[in-house]
């Protein structure tokens, strides 16, 4: 018998208020081996279970080419019929890839700033979430409705007056520029406001009455019960800043300081018709994006739908 | 804490530059020269043990974005190659160290071995703001074969021969084929024509000169061949390979530049090599002139090794190492004595641009240049496909020109007012930059450093 | 207080870094576009102008803004339902009792969202080929001719509006996942018995349940879909023809090749108040269902 489902609403309930929906349909999926399905199911799996594949293979076929055609020859995906399956595979573009361009130095350049930015904006971001959920001060509700408006603004709007301020402040062409718009950022204090607000104000209260500082209380208690969102916060800050394009591309004018994403732009434009070098850069832009989400993305999915609720 | 942080780093930092004691040079360069000059610098350094030159490559496409991105974040380099076109754009901004005092005290830099067109296009507002490093300019390239067929033994030297022939070829050819080719997504074919006329394309004002007799002349004549079917209404994308499709016949001239020599003699059979030929372009009563392109070597203003810099340059501009380069990249040489190299005198091909070299001027120097191009550009793509008489296309060109260059006229009157103001305390903010460049006003056409643009266009289509 | 002043000190980081990096440039973006900052003052700031409301009635008076916005809306039209569509399809098949492997599939379905864009706008590239694309090759099997996709003007949205769905899908299908898990199975149940097929249920439990859910998905899509820009840069540079030149892109193009600010920002901000108008509208929309 599967436990009731939670009562019905119209949208998806705050991660705070219900279990993550990863577990139930994980559970609904037991139950249902568990009842037994009956017959005139059978004969409707097939085209479901059809469907399913055709679009799993279509979301993941341009991914699988990407690593088949990074291991062909050179010149060798440049035939018609295109080749699915490599002949003789070999790394050889990934080893002209590493040699004649400065990949690696791009590939550190893009871990260094994605691993900055997400301790500098998951600590911010905790930070303020925290206050705004938990913490009375002036205006605390007025400033976050302020903040929630921001939202609506497309974030290419204030880069170029954010590019005339940089090179006031002297960060044009560093990696503190780079970083400057990610410090911070209103969907992450969003998200852990969501959070936070979990967290029993009873705790907190006792703390302060035992004479706990409130920094104290918040090291102590509330960041171990906000671990679950920390990872969350963590995953999203670095897949953003690992993908970043657009900043980074004006705000560096230096190559051998570029991103990952700015370098690859700039090298499938001088070489494209190296079809096999292109998608060796990209395997290599892919990679680390895609393993932690598959390591972490329970967090990043729970994350998502916790901040799907706009108010 | 902070303060023992900053020494410390100072220290760090001033004590690797003294380290070895050497000054680094940065250099921006792009394309395939970007490749080039890396081979000159070991021969230049090993000459200057105390320069070290750092050499950045910048594709074509993103170059002109990426200087003035360094510009805006005050990130540019000690020297670039800069396309001639851009030399208006930058020198209004106030980026490039005037070098008239540097050359003159070189005696290596004569001006009379400068191709004059080539030198004139370095001068904004009465100042040099850059050394000739290659030039191109674009003439007739033309299938000598079919030009035989259809009854003639010369390529032509005035507008009415060439239309003569045009139509005696194009008759020749049948339907389905041309005479010529003017791609309706490049508008150097009209400003090579535009800047033939004695008439300036941009007055010193500030104003559009498009319904000047001469443009109108030009104009009518590019208009008039695409109209009649002399030449195809398509774009170069539309071309899906230009030296086949010049091989088979699809068209028998081809106005473009010097990269071309390299691609024609690789690309065209080898049997076939003797059906082609160049010429310098013919104008409206006799040879005529052509676009000053290429480009220079610069210094910024901002840079802190000028000296070094203006070394560099110096070398560069050795006849004998333009030649290194010009074997390096297939780039002409404006230096008239490295066209005395056999490789070069002895090529009737390339003696083509040697003459028509003689004989080019600068597009219009001010900023907006491109812009009003591209402008004029749309305008006669569009009227390529239609029936709108020739003056009034002319007059549209003019209209729309005269909204790009307000800004300019705004500054310019402003300029004139504080000019003609008595000198006043407040005054000592006045902008400085426009007045350079300003009073040298617009004039003979500037080459249009497109030539770039177009050869990476066009090993882009070709591979 | 103490408690206050610590309170402060949380939220003093953030609040200063988003000031100073994110509001303060939208307000001098907003100046900016009264102005006609242009190359002229990026050299020297005398050669600024205040023009008042000059650049936005220019804009309007300017034929590759309406293209520009036409192209947005194209894109919008095109990719909102179709992208919606795969993404109800997606989680229908996850939600499905019927389905196998869910852990598997909710993955495969996710990732092209968490790619990073400009890599795989390099592999897409090349699966457009004309020549050598999967695409055209796929296209050959079942009889249809070659489609010159990022060559031909009437081809080149469409394709984007392809790549943007395939990676885009994964992220509505999960948000569409969850409202659906909160459909109870008596409803289907009390359909089944009174003879409900399949269509029918989707029909009469499925998309009434899910609607509120469909709206806020929709909405949030399609101020997504206008903020269209790194595809049609990475992929066709604007092109063919602009065809491909979005809002957002026409105003990189007019602030980071040309320096034009002035004209630039006044894009954008015309961008935010189609945005914010395009917003209010849905949101009455959705008041009125349910109030229903």
């Amino acid at each position: 018998m599967s436990e009731p489902p939670p009562s019905p609403s119209p949208f998806p309930l705050g991660f705070a208020e219900r279990a993550p929906s990863l577990s139930q349909w994980e559970r609904e999926g037991g139950a249902q081996r568990r009842k037994g399905e009956g017959q005139p199911h059978k004969r409707r799996a097939l085209p479901v279970n059809v469907a399913m594949w055709l679009l799993g293979l279509f979301a993941v076929a341009p991914l699988l080419w990407m690593v088949s055609v990074s291991l062909m020859q050179p010149g060798e995906a440049a035939h018609f019929p295109p080749p699915l399956v490599p002949h003789h595979p070999t790394i050889q573009n990934y080893v002209t890839l590493f040699t004649t361009t400065d990949m690696a130095r791009f590939f550190l350049n893009s871990l260094i700033l994605a691993t900055l930015a997400t301790v500098i904006s998951t600590t911010f971001n905790v930070m303020a979430g925290y206050a705004f959920a938990k913490l009375e001060f002036r205006g605390r509700e007025a400033l976050f409705r302020w903040l929630l408006a921001a939202l609506v603004i497309p974030a290419q709007v204030a880069m170029i007056p954010l590019f005339l301020i940089c090179k006031e402040l002297g960060l044009v062409n560093s990696y503190a520029g780079v970083l400057a718009p990610s410090i911070a950022t209103v969907f992450g204090i969003f998200l852990v406001r969501q959070y936070a607000l979990a967290i029993p104000d009873e705790l907190i209260e006792a703390a302060r009455i035992d004479g706990a500082g409130e920094w104290r209380i918040f090291a102590a208690i509330v960041l171990p019960s906000l671990t679950p969102i920390l990872v969350t916060l963590a995953t999203f800050a670095f897949l953003a800043s690992w993908s970043d394009f657009l900043w980074p591309l004006i705000i560096l004018n230096d190559t051998d300081m570029q991103t990952l994403p700015v370098a690859l732009a700039n090298l499938s434009r001088e070489h494209v018709q190296d079809f096999e070098l292109m998608m060796a850069g990209a395997v290599v832009t892919l990679a680390p994006v895609l393993l932690l989400f598959l390591a972490l993305q329970r967090y990043y999915l729970g994350g998502l739908l916790a901040g799907s609720v706009k108010g | 804490m902070k303060r023992a942080w900053a020494i410390a780093v100072a220290l760090l930092l001033g004590s690797c530059a003294r380290g070895d004691g050497r000054v680094t040079l940065t250099v921006w360069a792009m394309g395939a020269e970007g490749a080039a000059i890396g081979q000159l610098i070991p021969a230049f350094e090993a000459a200057n043990p105390g320069i070290r030159v750092e050499v950045e490559q910048l594709p074509f496409a993103e170059a002109h974005q990426k200087l003035l991105t360094g510009f805006a974040g005050d990130s540019l380099p000690d020297m670039a190659q800069l396309g001639n076109s851009w030399l208006p754009e930058f020198a209004a901004l106030g980026a490039l160290e005037p070098l008239d005092a540097r050359v003159a005290a070189t005696p290596g830099l004569d001006r009379a071995d400068y191709f004059e067109g080539i030198r004139d296009s370095n001068v904004i507002g009465g100042r040099l703001y850059g050394v000739p490093w290659y030039v191109d300019t674009r003439l007739l390239f033309y299938r000598r074969d079919i030009l035989a067929r259809a009854g003639f033994d010369r390529p032509p030297t005035t507008w009415a021969e060439w239309r003569r022939q045009m139509v005696a070829i194009k008759k020749l050819v049948g339907p389905g084929r041309h005479a010529v080719l003017f791609p309706l997504n490049e508008y150097e074919p009209l400003e090579v024509l535009g800047l033939q006329q004695a008439e300036p394309m941009v007055t010193a004002d500030g104003h559009g000169n498009f319904e000047s007799a001469g443009f109108e002349r030009a104009l009518a004549f590019y208009l008039g061949t695409i109209r009649s079917g002399l030449a195809p209404a398509i774009a170069n994308t539309e071309i899906a390979n230009v030296w086949d499709q010049f091989d088979r016949g699809e068209f028998s001239f081809y106005i473009t530049g010097p990269w071309q020599l390299g691609e024609f003699a690789r690309r065209i059979p080898a049997a076939r090599q003797d059906e082609w030929a160049t010429a310098p372009m013919p104008g409206p009563d006799g040879p005529g002139a052509s676009n000053a392109g290429g480009s220079s070597l610069v210094v910024f203003r901002k840079s802190g090794r000028k000296d070094a810099a203006w070394k560099l340059i110096e070398y560069l501009s050795r006849p004998a190492v333009e030649l290194r380069f010009h074997r390096l990249t297939g780039d002409l040489p404006p230096r008239k004595s490295a066209w005395r190299a056999p490789e070069l005198a002895g090529d009737p091909r390339a003696r083509a641009f040697a003459e028509q070299l003689e004989r080019v001027k600068p597009t219009p120097k001010v900023p907006e240049w491109e812009a009003i191009a591209t402008m004029m550009r749309t305008v006669t793509e569009a009227a390529a496909h239609d029936a709108m008489p020739v003056a009034a296309v002319a007059a549209e060109i003019d209209r729309r020109a005269d909204a790009i260059l307000a800004k300019r006229r705004w500054m310019l009157g402003r300029e004139a007012r504080a000019a003609s103001q008595s000198p006043s305390p407040f005054r000592r903010f006045a902008p400085p930059s426009l007045s350079r460049w300003e009073r040298e006003g617009a004039r003979s056409a500037q080459p249009s450093g497109k030539g770039e643009g177009d050869r990476l266009l066009a090993k882009e289509s070709a591979s | 207080m103490n408690r206050e002043r610590a309170a402060w000190g949380f939220v003093a980081p953030a609040l200063v870094a988003l000031t100073a990096f994110f509001f303060l440039p939208i307000v001098a973006a907003l100046l900016l576009s009264f102005t006609d900052f242009d190359l002229y003052a990026l050299a020297d700031l005398g050669n600024l102008r205040f023009v008042g409301l000059d650049n936005y009635l220019t804009l309007l008076r300017t034929p590759l803004f309406w293209k520009a916005l036409g192209n947005t809306v194209e894109f919008v039209a095109l990719g909102v339902p179709l992208s919606i569509a795969t993404s109800l399809g997606a989680a229908l098949l996850i939600n499905s009792k019927l389905a196998r492997f869910k852990g598997l599939f909710r993955t495969v379905f996710f990732a092209p969202v968490v790619t990073t864009l400009v890599a795989v706008a390099v592999i897409w590239r090349y699966l457009f080929n004309t020549q050598y694309g999967l695409i055209n090759w796929a296209l050959g099997a079942v009889g249809l001719g070659p489609v010159d996709w990022l060559g031909d003007p009437h081809w080149a949205m469409p394709a984007i509006v392809l790549f943007a769905v395939w990676k885009n899908f994964g992220y509505n299908m999960i948000i569409l996942l969850a409202g659906l898990q909160t459909i109870p199975d008596e409803l289907y149940e009390a359909a089944r018995i009174d003879g409900a097929g399949p269509l029918a249920q989707f029909r009469h439990v499925t998309l009434p349940a899910l609607a509120p859910v469909m709206l806020v998905v929709s909405i949030l899509t399609m101020a997504a879909y206008f903020q269209l820009f790194a595809e049609p840069y990475v992929m066709t540079q604007g092109g063919p023809v602009e065809s491909t030149t979005s809002i957002l892109y026409l105003m990189f193009v007019q602030g980071f090749q040309f320096w034009n600010l002035g004209f630039a920002t006044a894009v954008a901000f015309v961008l935010f108040a189609i945005l914010f108008v395009l917003t209010l509208v849905q949101l009455r929309v959705v008041r009125r269902w349910s109030d229903r």
